[in-house]
């Protein structure tokens, strides 16, 4: 479970958002919009660790996130703007590496193949289209094997095809008793999962 | 089998009643391989990058015999000064190639979220950096020490300096890659940060030299860059970890 | 005794103290460098080796010695801000490096000048010099990657990393150079030697050391004030001091 209590942050001379909480069971989606720049991504890192806010704190099932994440009880996927991907290599050896990292057996076939991916696993990720290099991102995402699920504007450039899978797959997250945090600003179906709804940038 | 030291208890507190508490799925010498073998392989990849501050070296050390002068007499006695000096600004020079492109694609971020130790990551990171770098310049040294007409000794000596200290540099410039990665256009001030910290390792792999040059024992500066490299291998990792999460905010 | 801490650590708390500290501190300073001056250029006899030339260490030593102590000063200031996320240790970090750099480049030039009656020359590779331009650069490295961030809490935390790893490799780097300069002295270099020191030559030194420390407390408290209020501009009590409503401590 994923609360986040009195969150504050300011960039530059901006108060972005001040005493913000929430509370999210397991199961759940947390839908974080706005208009850009009001501080989704933001948020999004604070969550995730990346980004130190001013004061308040993000906890998972009571305990501070990030002592839960480097004490294993906590796995956790950071999708962001940047693929996280070097585009130097392919992308099974992309994912290879983040499977070798999660300690699991190479499912990367299979996840390339659902993904769609098959047919150009082996070219290097900057030969690949935008919309090839988001389900490639995503591809990862679902091979992290994480709890919590952390994706900044997932649908870019992908096509009815890949938002359908972007949607499958994350409905099948949550359904396993996932927790998901998705930053965007346009809507996606979380079918019959809880969807709690932040919105930034109000005054 | 995952080795507990260095991640912060496991399972080994106890008083959690978390049921899925978990050891990270890899042990220490898995992940500096899985994260070495990857950046090696990217390195690799871009090792037109990696060969400009190889080439740069070769043009310094060309530069001072068409600057001073090409008789022996004056080359011998400026070589060990000179290659070190060429050796420590190609690894400035290579030295945005250790994390701004991760920065920028977003790999970094990923170690961030990772319950690994990060500094154990980055000393992986950077020693694939120096392979690539600083093997060059160790390779190459003597070969341009022979048109200094430095004799044999003072070569093995030169080179063996070299293969102490190259590591020391890159470690010690990682520290300013790190501070530095998110800057834009920092390359000067990255070099101005790093320069003063690996003095002590010019001062000492030149000196080195210039004992065997003398046909004295350099062995006393050696044992020095040795405990420098020693010193870096364990105090770095942890400051660069810090500096990347700065640049990574 | 910790609310006494945490109120010092507050900024409006803090601006309005060191207001009436900085008076409490220059004064003094400017007192004892008066006497000091007076003892050293004055009452304190000429050295049998260097004559009247010695003079020079009643500037030269005190700001060498306040170099390496604003350095010093600077790295605690940041640890304590980054172990402890205090704001105020960074805007004290952040205050101490021109001082700091000031003090190194009074003593280079104040070494230059001692270094023409005792070697001919205005710069020998001296090993204390040598250190002292290396600290030069460390501290403009620092000041350098302040200003390369945007973001104020970057620019604290990065160049506070920065500050602890120099004072880790200063001494490194001190002993190194001075190995070094052992190495090639020729019979022509002769050291910065502060002479043997008697009595009379050395309270006018102590008077200005502790002068010049009174004299970097006041202005750093004078600067830190500054460097808050900029910090700060957009809160209550900032504004109000901005427009004048509160009373300004005296100084």
């Amino acid at each position: 479970m994923l609360a986040g209590a009195g969150l504050t942050l300011w960039r530059g001379t901006t108060r972005l958002f001040e005493a913000l909480s929430f509370v999210l069971p397991s199961g759940a989606a947390l839908l974080i919009e706005g208009p850009n720049g009001a501080g989704k991504t933001t948020l999004l890192r604070v969550i995730a660790g990346l980004t130190m806010p001013e004061s308040g704190s993000i906890t998972w099932r009571g305990s501070a996130l990030t002592k839960q994440l480097q004490a294993g009880r906590l796995r956790l996927v950071f999708s962001g703007h940047a693929l996280g991907l070097k585009s130097e290599l392919s992308t099974r050896e992309n994912l290879r590496f983040f499977a070798r990292l999660a300690g699991l057996p190479a499912r990367v076939s299979e996840i390339l193949e659902a993904a769609g991916l098959s047919g150009c696993a082996d070219l290097d990720v900057r030969l690949l289209s935008a919309g090839q290099k988001r389900r490639a991102a995503l591809a990862r995402v679902l091979l992290s094997d994480a709890d919590l699920w952390l994706l900044d504007e997932p649908q870019t450039h992908l096509d009815t095809a890949g938002r359908q899978y972007l949607e499958e797959a994350i409905q099948g997250h949550l359904g396993r008793g996932g927790t998901v945090v998705v930053a965007a600003h346009q809507p996606l179906n979380f079918g019959s999962a809880a969807v709690t709804r932040l919105m930034l940038g109000d005054a | 089998m995952p080795v507990n030291s260095g991640t912060e208890a496991t399972a080994g507190t106890a008083a959690e009643a978390e049921t899925d508490s978990e050891a990270p799925a890899l042990g220490l010498l898995a992940l500096f391989w899985v994260v070495f073998e990857r950046d090696l392989r990217v390195g690799l990849r871009r090792w037109t990058d990696a060969s400009n501050s190889a080439l740069f070296f070769v043009l310094v050390v060309t530069l001072f015999p068409l600057a001073l002068s090409p008789r022996a007499e004056v080359l011998r006695t400026i070589a060990p000064g000179v290659l070190w000096i060429a050796a420590l600004l190609a690894t400035l020079l290579s030295l945005h190639l250790l994390f701004r492109a991760d920065l920028e694609d977003g790999t970094l971020e990923q170690l961030l979220t990772l319950p690994y130790p990060l500094g154990w990551m980055l000393l992986a990171k950077t020693s694939a950096h120096w392979i690539i770098t600083g093997i060059p310049l160790v390779v190459m040294a003597p070969i341009l020490a022979i048109t200094y007409h430095l004799p044999a000794n003072a070569l093995g000596v030169l080179t063996f300096s070299l293969l102490l200290g190259t590591p020391t540099l890159s470690l010690l410039g990682s520290i300013g890659a790190a501070l530095t990665a998110g800057l834009r256009g920092a390359g000067v001030l990255l070099a101005f940060i790093v320069a003063p910290l690996m003095l002590p390792v010019l001062i000492l792999g030149a000196r080195a030299t210039d004992l065997a040059l003398a046909g004295a024992d350099p062995t006393g500066p050696l044992y020095l860059l040795s405990a420098l490299l020693v010193l870096a291998v364990s105090l770095v990792p942890v400051v660069a970890a810090g500096a990347i999460r700065v640049s990574a905010d | 005794m910790w609310t006494w801490f945490y109120r010092l650590a507050s900024p409006p708390h803090f601006y309005f103290l060191a207001g009436k500290l900085s008076s409490w501190l220059l004064i003094p300073a400017i007192i004892l460098v008066v006497i000091g001056t007076w003892g050293g250029l004055v009452l304190a006899p000429p050295d049998y080796q260097q004559g009247d030339a010695f003079r020079i260490i009643y500037v030269h030593v005190p700001s060498a010695y306040l170099s390496m102590m604003v350095y010093v000063t600077m790295a605690l200031a940041g640890a304590i801000g980054l172990i402890w996320r205090i704001k105020l240790a960074h805007a004290v970090a952040a205050s101490c490096a021109p001082i700091g750099a000031s003090f190194t480049f009074a003593a280079l030039v104040t070494g230059a000048v001692w270094g023409k009656p005792m070697w001919g020359t205005y710069w020998e590779w001296d090993p204390r010099l040598t250190s002292e331009l290396i600290l030069l650069f460390l501290y403009f490295g620092y000041m350098g990657l302040r200003g390369a961030f945007e973001d104020i809490n970057q620019a604290d935390r990065a160049s506070a990393i920065l500050a602890i790893a120099g004072v880790v490799n200063v001494p490194i780097i001190h002993f190194s150079v001075i190995w070094w300069a052992s190495l090639h002295q020729g019979p022509t270099l002769s050291k910065l030697e502060v002479p043997s020191i008697s009595g009379d030559m050395l309270w006018p030194l102590l008077t200005m050391i502790l002068a010049f420390t009174l004299f970097f407390l006041g202005i750093l408290a004078m600067r830190v004030r500054g460097e808050v209020l900029e910090r700060e501009f957009q809160a209550r009590w900032a504004q109000d001091v901005l427009r004048g409503a509160s009373p300004m401590s005296a100084n």
